[in-house]
């Protein structure tokens, strides 16, 4: 029996990996749940707007790089991620302009909306593609520990190390503050009620005289936002490759729809279940199991449910599972 | 004889391509109450609707204190200074009470405070539940945020459609009672009601619609005492 040691693996393998990714899984099921809450469809193409936006940082904090410009202790790419945001907003704000306009006012259904983002997905993933390509790019720099597996051992003085990234610390920070300033500016400002309003009622925020058109645009300004933002921690907390973002959007997808879809607590609770749940499935518990029983009772298996490339099956199964037995999610979505 | 302040005058016109209205006529004058009633069918919904501009008219005019605003919006008619308070999803049911009123009054740029105040003071029981979600309330208490909402605008003229629908006698009495206090405030009333004969108790002026047509008009207590209205429409 080593709790003190099982504990420390808990949190060095499954507690804080976890949390960083519930973390940017959390940002990017936001981002889905308010297009979903306002525009009325799933954003296909929610994906690859992260990719987009965190190729766009990428190129940004290689330029800054080169004139020499970096961040010090903290990542480059935090300097560049306002430029990200911003040329992807546009780039956002544009195809609505061109392409999702056009259905809006002819009232287009959902599922004609859903297949719309669908071509606006290939479209910028293709552009993703042409300018960065595909290949895997690392863009961290700045510190990488905040505290060192080694440092931890020497002074804690058990066999386990416990190691705390920069990256996943900046990650758990910036997205309690995003969470935090969404939530505010969706309570507490006008601009926010009147959002809410429009979720809620269409026609009476017509007849109370809401600009749609400005929600829309807001909605749009903040759900890009927040997928560069989620894109970007996750590219510096683990690494940047375009089809791992395309294929993020199932567990974001699966995180809004567990939570409830539009319902911004919703997605933030989804995002953290997901996360865990892939974490604690496809981590082997051999480790930690060794610690905590007796030496002759220690498992000769990896006692791992299923291997990490199985990853996508829990967030389908959760997906599944949740459509089945409560299709609003936790939070009584939609 | 000068104009009345708000009057939808010879309304043709439905939502495709047969015609609802036939020639119907609905007027207000200043801080009266107008009371629509009829049959199932009778097009009273939508004689209001084309008065608030949610539907085209191939013939007639709408004119708000002589102002022909037949060709404008519903929004530009609630900026004229209507307001209008649907029969169903009157309401923000997910936001507060007082979020209600908030976004009701979304296109004044003033203090809003005094007017919310009003509208607290005619329904007292908003007040006590300010801060609580909109949707949790009961049937009543909805409708007088519903119609709360639509007087933040202060508006001129204020249309209800069915507000008593699907509320107890009490709460109905209670929400006419709150209704004629508002046009003694000088606002108009326009209204669509089912329950004919308790409406047509507090009107200024009635309209009969049959067929999308005007069939009897006259203020409320001539509607009520004709024999012909009693015996059609009002059960006897």
């Amino acid at each position: 029996m080593d709790i003190l040691n099982a504990l420390v693996a808990f949190l060095n393998f499954v507690f804080i990996p976890g949390l960083a990714y519930g973390s940017q899984l959390a940002l990017g099921a936001l981002a889905l749940t308010l297009v979903y809450a306002v525009l009325r469809f799933s954003n296909f193409a929610h994906g690859d707007t992260m990719a987009f936006g965190t190729m766009w940082v990428i190129l940004v904090t290689w330029a800054l790089q080169s004139v020499g410009i970096t961040g010090g202790v903290l990542p480059t790419a935090l300097i560049a991620l306002p430029f990200g945001i911003a040329i992807t907003i546009a780039f956002v704000l544009a195809t609505d302009r061109a392409v999702y306009r056009f259905y809006r006012r002819q009232k287009a259904a959902p599922i004609i909306l859903v297949i719309v983002s669908t071509g606006v997905m290939f479209v910028m993933n293709g552009l993703t593609r042409v300018i960065i390509g595909p290949e895997e790019q690392n863009f961290a720099d700045g510190a990488r520990m905040i505290l060192a597996p080694n440092d931890f051992k020497a002074w804690s003085g058990l066999a386990e190390g416990l190691a705390i990234k920069l990256t996943t610390v900046i990650t758990v920070i910036v997205a309690a503050v995003c969470v935090a300033a969404l939530f505010w500016f969706l309570q507490r400002t006008r601009t926010g009620k009147s959002m809410r309003a429009y979720s809620d009622n269409e026609d009476l925020a017509l007849l109370s005289g809401i600009n749609p058109e400005r929600v829309v645009a807001i909605t749009w300004i903040l759900a890009t936002a927040l997928a560069v933002i989620a894109g970007t921690l996750y590219g510096l907390d683990k690494s940047y490759r375009p089809f791992i973002y395309f294929q993020l959007l199932l567990p974001m997808a699966a995180a809004a729809v567990v939570g409830g879809l539009g319902s911004p607590l919703g997605a933030i609770a989804g995002g953290f279940i997901i996360a865990f749940s892939e974490v604690f499935v496809t981590y082997a518990w051999k480790k930690i199991v060794t610690y905590l029983v007796s030496a002759d009772m220690a498992p000769e298996g990896l006692l791992q449910l299923l291997t990490t490339d199985y990853k996508f099956a829990v967030s389908f199964a959760i997906l599944i599972l949740v459509l089945l037995v409560m299709p609003t999610g936790i939070f009584k979505g939609k | 004889m000068s104009e009345p302040f708000l009057i939808g005058e010879a309304m043709t016109g439905g939502y495709g391509a047969t015609d609802i209205l036939h020639g119907c006529t609905i007027a207000v004058e200043k801080g009266e109450i107008a009371v629509i009633v009829g049959p199932n069918g009778a097009g009273k919904s939508t004689a209001m609707k084309a008065v608030f501009g949610m539907l085209n008219l191939r013939g007639g005019a709408v004119r708000l204190n002589g102002e022909d605003i037949s060709k404008l919006s519903p929004q530009a008619r609630v900026r004229k200074g209507m307001g209008f308070v649907p029969q169903t999803s009157n309401i923000f049911t997910t936001m507060t009470v007082e979020e209600n009123l908030e976004m009701g009054a979304f296109i004044r740029a003033d203090d809003i405070a005094g007017t919310m105040a009003q509208v607290y003071d005619l329904f007292p029981i908003l007040k006590q539940k300010r801060h609580q979600a909109a949707g949790e309330l009961s049937g009543g208490q909805r409708q007088q945020v519903a119609v709360g909402r639509a007087l933040m605008t202060q508006p001129q003229v204020l249309m209800l459609d069915e507000p008593t629908a699907g509320v107890s006698p009490i709460v109905m009495d209670e929400l006419f009672d709150r209704i004629i206090e508002v046009a003694r405030t000088g606002i108009s009333i326009l209204m669509v009601e089912q329950n004919a004969r308790q409406a047509l108790e507090i009107a200024d002026k009635g309209y009969v619609l049959v067929q999308g047509a005007n069939r009897f008009t006259g203020t409320g207590a001539e509607l009520l005492a004709n024999p012909d209205v009693r015996r059609s429409f009002l059960g006897g």
